[in-house]
């Protein structure tokens, strides 16, 4: 597609055509062609590593291109990128402002930068700031300020100057619900006044609800236009089966080995499946088996979107095979009892205890700040409990860490990788770390690196990879020495759902195995997919049980069949309203 | 509109104020800025000394000459030596291979007749060469005191011989060691700090926000370069007046001349942090790469603790391209000779130069971009 682009096309914001970029030798966007119009707001959305970042740079003038034309709100960004900073409005990924600076500060930073004259300030910070409601919080330093609001003063000062083009580079990632929904009206707003806004995001619920979506996927363009259009594709196939008493992790595993499906998750007590074609026999013979209903139901986005790049793996997981069985266990394999943990005055953790039987999934919920990681942390031997004692495969943790974080593979919330070594080095590094060494450990890493694709990127550094690879190798740092425990602490916070099917379908495999694992996650989905759910609310246990009994507490008038979700917020409702007679 | 690539004071002031309140607001800033220049200016004023005293020698007197008694009573009568007698040099020879005494002076038994032609040798003085430095320091310590003696015999005959020293009457190491440390203190802040905190920019990811702005290279170099060119002049100035009013260094030059070589400095040690930073993009590397071609090159080859001239060759040559070298000799001159512009002005322009070459460098690899 050759498209040959006019100066000054003044109807269009955004003209690229032909567009390549290439870092040393690996491709990141290979001749792509689209237009964009004012008035409009377009998603860039596509799996890690797919190249949104690098469009979202091309077109901010802060790369130069191999090859083709970029024209932004009508400059020639390859010829003149410094025009393009007076036109388009850019919000970089990491958040871009002085933490050490307060909200007015950097307003009036911002401002001067992109020439906004001292008379029309007032009116600019006056607008914005209603706009996004950061008006009482000007004195507060944007390090101080909550994920959500730093986004929205990111937003704000990538406005000053009334830019025609908005480059937003996954502005939903760590916020709260609320403020998302703040965000989007906000886009909403600036878009019906004519401005053309680009959002790249990996979450397909927020490309749902863009007017228009750019999907990449390995560089290139694999969809453009309407969501809904993609959508529309998957008519009529997509099922869900339930009513069923087996266990759903093992069903899901069964299904997603036949032929005729292309892809599956676990949704409420049911299994949600896509078809290859439009024949269901297997899924009626499944089905069938298992005395188990089964009904077509409207498919989402992001069915589209598994369907549409066609990289599913299965349910079955390589690395469980080569893992073997973990030789069994009598008693539990991690228990705490009467774990606290104080800072100070406040109690993180509080009086917690629970037992984790060997091959099971354990969930730990709660909302940010609720003592999820505190509780984490201690049962790996990372931090001292006040009081209390922790075991790791009957090692008492207060004792003997050493030996008991032998027993285990911890993955961190954050990124937990040497930046400066590469990933070939890093991968040595912890199999260093865990004691292997020779043809063991270089049979261990040939390993990782089949089962978690790798081989592409042996000599980058890992800070410079995508979210998704950085967390598969993560992973594949902490299973070298095949421990029996696995510690993930939000493993698929950020990353698209490609990678999270990939990391379920590896986390059952293990613990079909004897692999125990306790997961932390803020995706109510994923909890789904755990035997048990131990919900965190002040540092206190509130719930823990199965993820299908808590929901039947949640059950109601208003709410016959509620979700993980609404479960979630009952109980903490709940919680909280007990702890309020309490006191 | 004006084109994003022309120079805009607007921008530059934003700039500038916006780092003025970083320095105020970071306690790490302010601690390498303010708090580790008087760390540093204590720790050479008091706690390190060239000065030797109490040095313990043995005085081997090998004659009862009256003249020969009243020479080994000068030696014992000085502040700088601890003097154990003996009557001949093998008594004392044993303590000082165990290395209880530092040297020994012999006053041998035909003294009397050596006093006459003093120029073929009076004494002999052994010394530890072991320690170089207090080898050295025994040595012209006992010849001077053998210089005053023979100069007072010889006073009885009406000839006054005085020694001297020019600059630094008392020989008092602290006078030349303070402002060698106000050079060091100087590389602190202009190198390292400086280096630290554009790498910050790149780390935090405020760099690529920067970057999509209409602001331009000179813009985001000038609104580093001004806030810590006045950080390092006001460091400066604290620095100074307390080697001065309690270091009691004195001030022969002027303060002018003391500005005005702090300001020719400041150029190339910035100009050196502002291009590590661009090249290394990372606060760790950042910080190695200022200390090992910035911090250790002030304190090791500007000639403040060690003299260029007793260096190899090629190591002399290379103090040429240390900035530190040139202030620190003008520092010296001003604090301890006077306003010598003949002196001054050769230092300052290569200060100036090899600035002028870092910036430069700054300039051309500092691209509005984030290719690598």
């Amino acid at each position: 597609m050759n498209v040959v682009v006019e100066q000054g096309d003044d109807r269009l914001a955004v003209q690229i055509s032909g567009l390549s970029k290439q870092f040393g030798g690996a491709v990141a966007l290979a001749d792509i062609s689209a237009t964009l119009p004012y008035g409009r707001l377009t998603g860039i959305v596509g799996p890690d590593g797919a190249g949104k970042t690098t469009l979202l740079r091309l077109l901010a003038g802060l790369l130069t291109p191999n090859a083709g034309q970029l024209v932004v709100a009508g400059v020639d960004v390859v010829r003149e990128p410094e025009a393009v900073h007076l036109q388009a409005g850019y919000m970089p990924q990491r958040f871009g402002l002085y933490e050490d600076l307060t909200v007015m500060e950097n307003l009036l930073l911002y401002a001067r930068l992109r020439a906004v004259s001292v008379a029309e300030q007032g009116a600019v910070f006056g607008r914005l700031l209603e706009f996004t409601r950061l008006g009482p919080f000007t004195d507060r330093l944007a390090g101080k300020l909550s994920g959500g609001m730093k986004q929205k003063l990111g937003l704000a000062c990538a406005l000053m100057g009334k830019p025609r083009v908005l480059l937003l580079d996954e502005p939903g990632v760590g916020v709260d619900p609320v403020s998302r929904q703040d965000l989007w009206h906000m886009v909403q707003v600036l878009t019906d006044d004519g401005m053309a806004v680009l959002w790249s995001t990996a979450y397909l619920d927020e490309a749902e609800r863009c007017a228009s979506v750019l999907l990449l996927d390995k560089g290139r363009i694999v969809f453009d236009g309407d969501p809904a259009t993609l959508t529309r594709r998957l008519e009529g196939r997509c099922v869900r089966v339930s009513g069923f008493v087996e266990d759903k992790r093992a069903l899901l595993t069964r299904a997603l080995d036949l032929s005729s499906v292309s892809d599956g998750v676990i949704q409420g007590e049911g299994l949600r499946l896509v078809v290859r074609g439009k024949d269901f026999s297997e899924i009626k013979s499944f089905s069938d088996g298992l005395n188990a209903k089964y009904e077509q139901i409207p498919p989402r986005f992001e069915d589209a979107f598994i369907d549409l790049l066609g990289r599913t793996s299965g349910g079955h997981s390589v690395l469980a095979d080569r893992f073997g069985k973990v030789s069994d266990r009598q008693g539990g394999t991690v228990s705490c009892a009467d774990l606290t943990c104080r800072f100070g005055e406040f109690v993180a953790t509080d009086h917690v205890s629970f037992q984790i039987r060997q091959g099971e999934i354990f969930g730990l919920l709660g909302p940010n700040g609720a003592g999820k990681s505190t509780t984490f942390r201690m049962l790996c031997g990372l931090l001292k409990p006040t009081s209390g004692e922790a075991r790791v495969m009957g090692i008492d943790l207060r004792h003997a860490s050493g030996a008991a974080k032998r027993q285990l593979g911890y993955m961190a919330q954050k990124f937990s990788l040497y930046g400066l070594l590469s990933v070939q080095q890093n991968l040595a590094f912890f199999a260093g770390a865990y004691g292997l060494d020779g043809a063991e450990a270089r049979s261990r890493i040939e390993e990782m690196v089949d089962i978690f694709e790798l081989r592409p990127f042996l000599s980058a550094e890992p800070e410079r990879l995508p979210l998704g690879t950085r967390q598969r190798l993560a992973l594949a740092c902490s299973l070298m020495h095949r421990p029996p425990v696995l510690f993930l602490d939000e493993p698929t916070s950020g990353v698209d759902p490609l990678t999270r099917r990939e990391f379920w379908t590896h986390i059952n495999g293990l613990a079909r195995q004897g692999v125990t694992v306790l997961v932390t996650t803020h995706f109510m989905e994923e909890a789904e997919y755990c035997d048990r759910v131990a919900l965190i609310l002040q540092g206190k246990v509130i719930a823990l049980d199965q993820p299908d009994v808590l929901k039947q507490q949640a059950v109601s008038a208003e709410q016959p069949d509620p979700t993980m979700e609404e479960a979630f917020i009952y109980l903490i409702g709940a919680a909280r309203e007990k702890m309020e007679v309490g006191v | 509109m004006s084109n994003g690539s022309d120079f805009s004071g607007v921008r530059l002031l934003a700039l500038m104020r916006k780092e003025f309140l970083q320095i105020l607001r970071d306690p790490s800033t302010l601690l390498i800025a303010v708090v580790l220049p008087i760390i540093i200016l204590f720790l050479f004023a008091y706690a390190v000394s060239l000065d030797l005293e109490h040095v313990k020698i043995g005085v081997a007197l090998e004659t009862n000459d009256a003249q020969a008694q009243s020479l080994a009573a000068s030696f014992s009568g000085t502040r700088y030596f601890m003097v154990t007698p003996a009557r001949t040099r093998r008594a004392l020879e044993p303590q000082l291979e165990a290395g209880i005494l530092r040297g020994i002076v012999v006053i041998p038994a035909d003294f009397a007749q050596r006093i006459t032609h003093p120029a073929q040798g009076v004494i002999q003085i052994l010394t530890d060469g072991s320690q170089p430095n207090t080898a050295n320091f025994v040595a012209a310590y006992a010849q001077n005191i053998l210089l005053q003696w023979l100069s007072d015999q010889q006073a009885i005959n009406g000839v006054v011989l005085v020694p001297r020293f020019w600059f630094n009457p008392d020989v008092e190491s602290r006078r030349f060691l303070v402002p060698g440390a106000l050079a060091v203190v100087m590389t602190i802040i202009g190198t390292l700090l400086t280096a630290l905190v554009v790498a910050r920019e790149w780390e935090r990811g405020t760099m690529e926000a920067l970057m999509s702005t209409p602001v331009s290279v000179p813009e985001i170099l000038l609104g580093k370069l001004v806030p810590y060119f006045l950080l390092g002049l006001v460091a400066m100035s604290i620095a100074s007046l307390l080697a001065v009013f309690l270091f009691r260094v004195p001030l022969h030059g002027s303060w002018w001349a003391l500005l005005l070589a702090t300001s020719l400095f400041l150029i190339p040690a910035l100009g050196q942090g502002l291009l590590i930073s661009v090249l290394s993009k990372n606060q760790f590397i950042a910080s190695q790469f200022a200390l090992i071609s910035g911090y250790l090159p002030a304190f090791m080859l500007s000639g403040f603790l060690f003299e260029i001239g007793s260096m190899p060759w090629p190591v002399r040559w290379l103090t040429h391209i240390v900035p530190a070298r040139y202030f620190v000799s003008t520092l010296q001159t001003v604090f301890l000779v006077g306003n010598v512009w003949a002196l001054f002005i050769p230092d300052m322009l290569s200060m100036l130069g090899i600035g002028a070459v870092f910036f430069l460098l700054a300039r051309r690899k500092l691209h509005k971009s984030l290719e690598a």
